[in-house]
């Protein structure tokens, strides 16, 4: 059970380069709308048609422009699940979920299966109505179960929680969490979501301008995202641009502070830290700062800082629990930015 | 009072309608996928029709299919069959004359269906052929069916180019419109007013099958 995919597509404004493999495994694409994610999805799927390369599902050469290999969306065995789900408005749920069992030419064994299906997916008493009377954490099932019996080798899925509200996203996760657990095999999920992202997949690529710019475990992506956008995509806040003094020192040009890095990386344009691992207190790179701004968040503070006789600098977010803002609020405070967490970014 | 004229604006229409039912789906399904240069040139040309003189669509078909024209003297030659003149020349013109009210209709309907479901239904396994049937065309039966039914209500009131090509002979060639006129023409005002009344029943009923839908 894997996938390999390296195919190149032009887009107009931009070439898609997608080069990366996937095991028995949920692999997420991270990143921005536009940055062609979904037109990868669309490509392994045989919908679209990449220029050049290679997508091989378990061993079945999908496509290979070398070999003018190409098969048609139907012969892949792909299964797709669409941001809106593509259910068939003119179809009731179980037409829906019986259209997606026609490969199986067995009329008993297809009705035994679809009824099996629909009892698992908890949406037997839906059978009757159609996609638009029914909520949307139910369409997602049945847009699930309808995937699930066409036996995919492969299971697609594009922004699968975009359409539902945040509520039902947390439950419908859930839900698809497990539905992927029992499916068993790769999973391709693509969002734009970091906290979806992590939760749901083992292994991310943080996508830019249509090139996989980080690959990795989603905690090696997360602890050293490599690039700017693998960054900002995982959810830091404080990206600095920096320019490289002597004996490990940077400044950092955005914030107006010199750090101390122990590591070295040679083509290091930029530096971040997360909002939640700014330190109280002193210590390595040190300053003192101004509060400029405190932000209220529902259960935590985000206290904008700019480190003293830095008047031009960007401030910097540090996000900590209301109890522990309230016990040192003042105006003026010291903290640090521990070397370990400092995010060294191409 | 002889029902001849409405039988035969009927089975014009109609089968004129059929024709165009399938011909103008299929035309407009596949210029809505055309690239947009040939779509542009192709969408011209199928409307005209619909901004031409019904006298222009005539004469051009007279130069078609006349006896002694290209297809009129080959088919007369071939079969012994003469296009004009008889009571299903006037397909000829209805169904010129009413493509482009199907094409148009069909093609932004088709234009407006989701593409994500055919993408969706082909990666299900499910062909193309059931993808459309079943899937674009039910999805897309507003459009398609208000263009079926303006096309049968155009149909039925041909006159120009229907009366250049099949002419007005009573009890064979003659339609609604071609009587209406013809009664007219010789002062049979009480005649003429009962088919203006038919015809303007019929339009009625076929309107408002249109805003039923």
């Amino acid at each position: 059970m894997s996938i390999f995919v390296d195919i190149e597509k032009s887009l107009g404004s931009f070439d898609l380069k997608m080069k990366f493999e996937a095991g028995n495994e949920t692999l997420a694409l991270l990143g921005a709308s536009g940055c062609g994610k979904s037109m990868t999805l669309k490509c392994i799927a045989g919908i679209e048609r990449p220029d050049k390369g290679r997508i091989v599902v378990d061993d079945v050469v999908l496509f290979d422009s070398e070999k003018h290999i190409d098969l048609s969306p139907q012969e892949r065995h792909v299964g797709l699940m669409f941001q809106n789900y593509a259910l068939f408005p003119n179809m009731t749920v179980l037409q829906n979920i019986r259209a997606g069992a026609k490969r199986e030419r067995n009329k008993a064994k297809r009705d035994a299966s679809v009824r099996q299906i629909m009892e698992s997916f908890k949406i037997s008493e839906l059978a009757g109505r159609y996609p638009s009377q029914i909520s949307g954490g139910q369409q997602q099932r049945v847009a699930m179960a309808r995937i699930l019996i066409s036996a995919p080798n492969i299971l697609l899925l594009d922004e699968p929680f975009s359409a539902l509200d945040s509520h039902l996203r947390f439950h419908m996760e859930q839900e698809v969490r497990k539905v992927i657990h029992d499916f068993g095999k790769t999973v391709l999920m693509v969002s734009h979501d970091r906290d979806e992202v992590f939760r749901m997949s083992d292994s991310i690529a943080v996508i830019n301008n249509g090139c996989v710019e980080a690959f990795g475990s989603k905690e090696n992506v997360f602890s050293n995202p490599e690039t700017k956008t693998g960054a900002m995509l995982t959810g830091c806040k404080n990206i600095s641009r920096v320019e490289k003094l002597e004996n490990g020192r940077v400044y950092a040009a955005d914030w107006g502070v010199e750090l101390n890095i122990s590591r070295d990386m040679p083509d290091m344009k930029y530096v971040g830290i997360r909002m939640h691992y700014v330190r109280l207190g002193k210590g390595e790179n040190a300053f003192r700062c101004s509060v400029v701004e405190e932000i209220e968040n529902p259960f935590s503070f985000t206290v904008m800082l700019r480190p003293v006789g830095a008047d031009k600098g960007v401030p910097i977010g540090w996000e900590m629990d209301k109890e522990a803002w309230r016990s040192i609020r003042s105006e003026e405070l010291e903290v640090c930015f521990p070397d370990e967490s400092l995010l060294l970014l191409k | 009072m002889d029902w001849f004229p409405l039988i035969n604006s009927l089975r014009i229409a109609g089968i004129s309608t059929v024709i165009i039912f399938f011909v103008g789906i299929f035309a407009a399904y596949y210029i809505s996928r055309a690239p947009r240069a040939i779509k542009g040139v192709l969408d011209v040309i199928l409307t005209m029709p619909l901004v031409l003189p019904p006298t222009v669509v005539g004469y051009l078909l007279l130069r078609v299919l006349g006896p002694k024209r290209v297809i009129g003297a080959w088919v007369l030659s071939v079969f012994g069959i003469k296009l004009t003149m008889t009571w299903w020349s006037a397909i000829f013109a209805t169904v010129v004359v009413i493509f482009p009210l199907m094409y148009r209709t069909a093609r932004s309907a088709f234009e407006s269906f989701d593409e994500t479901l055919a993408y969706s239904g082909k990666s299900l396994g499910l062909s193309n052929s059931y993808i459309f049937w079943r899937i674009r065309m039910p999805n897309c039966r507003q459009g398609i069916l208000a263009g079926t039914v303006l096309a049968f209500a155009r149909a039925l009131g041909e006159y120009g180019a229907t009366s250049m090509i099949a002419g007005y002979t009573p009890g064979r060639t003659a339609t609604i419109s071609t009587t209406v006129y013809q009664l007219w023409r010789t002062n049979d005002d009480a005649l003429a007013f009962k088919w203006v009344l038919v015809n303007m029943a019929i339009s009625f009923v076929v309107l408002l099958a249109v805003n039923m839908l």
